[in-house]
């Protein structure tokens, strides 16, 4: 055996991932080398300001075109475009886990390992200042899903998977109210979360043997020109878009998405509804488009089926619900079948709508968990429908928003809603796939029925003795809330300029 | 032609005054009706200007307007009217500032804030002035989408009885509808190459196959259809006319409606001229039959706003068989229609509006004799009823004639069974107006202390430009139809359709 080479590692493209993981790394030091005090407030801007210096590295990168370390990692269009969502999505979610006056704490409980219901986790649920390793795991998290989206071996990928979801099993677990809620859907998300990624290694494992390499170039090659039983590839690549379908959120791997958006803290659910979707599918898109474009007549179908029961699933069980988080969270399902039809659309509109879809409703899935971050009594938020009733009456303001924002959930035009959807659906069309289409138009009458009812009993309802007080939104709130409303207005009226960058964006390299 | 940019500054004006008048305190409710009335008569007087500017043997769309919006998708601002479209803007322009004026104390009863009602009527003269101006289809979805918000909220915030039921099933039939267009629009979109500009799209749809063409014709034919209302599309319409306020009711079926039969003849008929012949038999087969069954719904309706939707989806019968005969007298007579249906049944609407609000019930039978306690407004009501069932000397009489006349030379048997519908109307207005302001006074109307007064200053001048339009469109429609003539025929030379033998020389086997 030779002397082991290390493959030639370009930095300047890596930077973004590295400067996240490097403040990661740091922001653990600062748990214990700064004071309890400050802590809070180091804390949050190193990861703001991390976050942006990646997304400036990221704006300095924007015309590279590389396969890097081996060809672990590519940093092209997609990707740069990926991260760089991430990144603005991230920032914005980052705000929200900082935000410290609406509850005093903070959403997060300070010692998520106090036995729930004693005396003292009576005490800490009071006001106790909220735990501070959010930001080093939000930050690692971020990283993670960065490398998700660039990665350009399986393996790669795999570890990327790893390294965002624990972060997010942990999150999930700390909301100050409701713990045992809290506790028990990050139990549940980790639990079927390892399953999924288990079965991902095993589909990787099963594409090895198929295509004798990782590589996604290895994986396509052997696409093109089978060496080996196809079995192989139809299991591997089965067992893979399992793990990645699971990320997705996209049915029948959705199950975990209700329960885990209700428990988890509010902050922590706009993080994964905006950042973890794209990272989801920006993997999968890498994986379909990259890998295994060369059998997309055998998948089509399957993963067509898997979209359309997706939007089914979410729009009628939508219908059912009272809790306002599980209703968005049966919307976020929906609006994954949506990004599927736009990914099957396997063409340069596909990758270019999913990519404006991702940004669009990221920024709407984030003000409207920042909405239902204000609406809250003694007991902390107050997310049953029915005490939304006449909400309008009391704040019209916040009324009106979210008004908005269901709006353009159900993709009523002027708003980012419609013209993702637009996009989407005309790709999958000029992509031959008009059955997904005609689906979608009607799982979107369906899904318009929730949202509309949420819009009747905030505006036409009479406030009951219960309709909660609504907060004022601290600083960091209220800019969340405002970005993710003015994105929402601005890629509903202009559009333009966010297409032609992902139109730009939209060339992989292999 | 002047170079004037007449239509965007005509759709962008009332959603300027909606802001102003959205920002006018609760408080000061006099105030923000005063702003909403002026504002609705400069966008009157700027509509009279450029219905003098109009050239009418000029080009089909004039006053065009192309502004840069989604260049990678060809989705533009571009703006345009031909005379159909003319003649709806200028309608849309007339009634708002009466319906404004008729709406004053609407909201007082209500508790709720005038300025927001206000501001709401507003930006529905926005989304409608809009959806007319449109010459791009993008455009066009956009506004036929967005016009569904004020009216959702005036239905479910300011309206009676079940409010909240009928917004509700308001919105889910028109998005449904919307939604069916919508895949048609993109579909539209990729046959064609990725435009949306209209005069492209004519020419794209040319060589569309015939099966696509179909499948895409009825995407748009069933959003038009639940928007107009035709039969069996209609039954949201007396939900929402019975528990809007009296007003926006008016508008509902005075303007929005039209939006459904407009579409038809703008996209429908132009963008898919052999899905339209095809489809003329079935649509001729509907119209009738909303005629005949909504006339006698109308006949046995207690309710007297739901009896004024009845007519309405009536009427909306007689523009169908209008638009789907193809030949220009109907056609002309179906666009000329749509004019009077919107000045009549919205004079209807809002007398009956008063009426209502005066007793504080809409049903007929709490009625009887009222033309006792206040004569005038029972004459008022006479005269709507007499120019909805299409009088002869008021305006929906010269339009009515016309259908008949162009569907007869080509469709004898639809024209003869839509005829019968002719002596249904005069059957339920006349019961209408009989049971409510005629006979022997009901003993309890003279306890309502609002019945003893007849009509005030306010609401005569609401009525007098309705009844004065009616009467000189009713023997001089001449203005009126000089403006939609080319448009009509422009309209079917694009469906290909050519106009029968005079009707002297008829031989009975024309068309078909």
């Amino acid at each position: 055996m030779g002397e082991l080479q290390l493959p030639a590692i370009d930095y300047g493209a890596l930077a973004p991932m590295l400067i996240l993981f490097g403040a990661a790394c740091v922001g653990v030091l600062v748990e214990v080398l700064t004071p309890k005090k400050a802590r809070n407030a180091v804390q949050l801007t190193l990861a703001l300001v991390a976050v942006v210096a990646a997304l400036v590295a990221v704006v300095l990168q924007r015309d590279t075109r590389v396969t890097t370390i081996g060809g672990a990692v590519a940093i092209d269009g997609p990707s740069l475009f990926l991260q760089g969502s991430i990144l603005v999505l991230g920032a914005v979610s980052l705000l929200l886990i900082g935000e410290r006056s609406i509850e005093k704490g903070g959403a997060f409980v300070s010692q998520a390992a106090i036995t729930v219901g004693s005396q003292k986790d009576l005490r800490q649920a009071g006001g106790a200042p909220g735990a501070t390793e959010v930001y080093p795991l939000t930050s690692f998290a971020l990283g993670g899903m960065m490398l998700f989206v660039a990665a350009n071996d399986l393996l790669t990928m795999f570890v990327a998977l790893e390294v965002f979801s624990l972060p997010l099993y942990l999150l999930c677990a700390l909301a100050r109210r409701r713990r045992l809620l809290s506790q028990e859907a990050a139990l549940k998300y980790f639990l079927l979360g390892s399953y999924a990624s288990a079965f991902f290694l095993f589909g990787v494992a099963f594409i090895y043997g198929f295509a004798g390499g990782i590589r996604l170039e290895n994986v396509q090659a052997a696409v093109a020109n089978p060496q080996r039983s196809q079995v192989l590839l139809y299991a591997g690549f089965g067992l893979i878009a399992i793990g990645l379908l699971f990320k997705a959120a996209l049915a029948p791997f959705h199950v975990w998405t209700p329960d885990v958006y209700q428990g988890a803290p509010t902050p922590v659910t706009a993080f994964m509804a905006a950042c973890t979707k794209v990272a989801a599918f920006g993997a999968l898109l890498r994986i379909l488009y990259v890998a295994f474009a060369g059998v997309q007549w055998d998948f089509q179908p399957v993963l067509g089926t898997i979209a359309v029961l997706t939007m089914f699933v979410g729009a009628i069980l939508a219908v059912t619900q009272t809790d306002l988080k599980r209703l968005l969270a049966y919307s976020s399902i929906a609006n994954a079948g949506y990004l599927l039809v736009g990914v099957l659309a396997m063409n340069s509109e596909g990758l270019a709508s999913t990519m404006f879809y991702l940004v669009a409703y990221g920024f709407s899935v984030l003000a409207a968990f920042a909405i239902i971050s204000l609406v809250r009594d003694a007991d902390g938020e107050a997310t049953h429908l029915s005490r939304w009733a006449g909400i309008g009456r009391k704040s019209p303001l916040l009324a009106a928003t979210f008004t908005f924002i269901l709006l353009a959930f159900a993709g009523i035009p002027l708003t980012s809603g419609f013209m993702s959807k637009f996009a989407v659906f005309g790709a999958a069309i000029e992509g031959g796939q008009t059955w997904l289409v005609i689906f979608g138009v009607i799982s979107s009458m369906l899904l318009a029925f929730p949202y509309l009812r949420v819009v009747v009993l905030m505006w036409l309802s009479e406030p009951g003795e219960t309709t909660p007080a609504v907060s004022i939104p601290g600083f960091l709130t209220a800019t969340a809330l405002t970005l993710g409303v003015l994105a929402t207005v601005a890629l509903g009226v202009i559009p333009a300029p966010l297409l032609d960058l992902t139109e730009q964006a939209g060339q992989f390299v292999r | 032609m002047s170079d004037f940019p007449f239509l965007s500054v005509l759709t962008l004006l009332p959603l300027v005054g909606a802001a102003v008048v959205a920002f006018i305190p609760r408080t000061k409710a006099q105030l923000a009706k005063i702003v909403a009335l002026a504002w609705s008569l400069i966008v009157l007087g700027l509509s009279a200007v450029m219905w003098a500017a109009y050239t009418i043997d000029g080009e089909r769309f004039q006053f065009h307007e192309s502004y840069a919006w989604i260049p990678s998708w060809d989705a533009r601002f571009t703006f345009a009217a031909d005379g159909i479209a003319l003649v709806m803007l200028m309608l849309i322009a007339v009634l708002f500032p009466i319906v404004i004026l008729a709406s004053w104390n609407d909201v007082d009863q209500s508790r709720r804030s005038a300025p927001a009602y206000f501001a709401l009527l507003l930006s529905f003269e926005f989304t409608m002035i809009g959806v007319f101006a449109a010459a791009d289809i993008f455009l066009f979805y956009v506004f036929f989408e967005i016009m569904l918000i004020p009216m959702y909220f005036i239905i479910g915030s300011f309206g009676t009885g079940q409010k909240q039921y009928a917004a509700v099933k308001f919105f889910l039939y028109s998005l449904v509808g919307g939604l069916f267009m919508l895949a048609s629009v993109i579909g539209l979109w990729v046959v064609a190459g990725h435009t949306f500009d209209f005069t492209k799209l004519v020419e794209a749809t040319g060589s569309v196959d015939t099966g696509t063409a179909r499948w895409l014709f009825l995407g748009f034919f069933v959003a038009f259809a639940i928007k107009a209302p035709f039969f069996p599309f209609h039954t949201w319409l007396p939900d929402s006319g019975g528990a809007a306020p009296a007003g926006a009711a008016a508008l509902l079926v005075g303007v929005m409606d039209k939006v459904g039969t407009f579409g038809i003849l703008r996209y429908c008929l132009s963008l898919f001229p052999e899905a339209s012949r095809w489809f003329a038999p079935a649509a001729m087969a509907l119209a009738v039959i909303g005629i005949i069954y909504a006339s006698l719904l109308a006949v046995g309706q207690n309710d007297l706003k739901r009896l004024v939707s009845y007519t309405s989806i009536a009427h909306f019968g007689f523009i169908g068989i209008g638009i789907f005969a193809f030949t220009t007298q109907a056609g002309t007579g179906a666009v000329l229609y749509m004019v009077n249906h919107g000045l009549a049944t919205g004079l209807l609407f809002l007398v009956v509006g008063m009426f209502v609000a005066r007793r504080g019930s809409a049903l007929v039978s709490d009625f009887g004799g009222a033309g006792k306690l206040v004569p005038v407004l029972a004459g008022v009501l006479f005269f709507a009823g007499l120019a909805s069932l299409a009088l002869p000397g008021t305006a929906p009489f010269v339009s009515e004639f016309l259908v008949l006349l162009g569907t007869f030379s080509t469709h004898k048997g639809y024209a003869v069974v839509a005829t019968l519908g002719i002596i249904l109307a005069a059957a339920y207005v006349l019961w209408m107006i009989q049971r409510t302001t005629q006979g022997t006074l009901n003993p309890a109307l003279t306890e309502v202390p609002a019945m003893q007064k007849d009509l005030s200053l306010r609401e005569k001048f609401v009525v007098a430009p309705l009844i004065l339009l009616i009467v000189v469109l009713g023997f001089y429609p001449k203005p009126v139809t000089d403006v939609i003539n080319p448009a009509v025929q422009a309209t079917l030379q694009d469906v290909g359709a050519t106009d029968p033998a005079p009707v002297v020389a008829a031989d009975g086997k024309a068309g078909g």
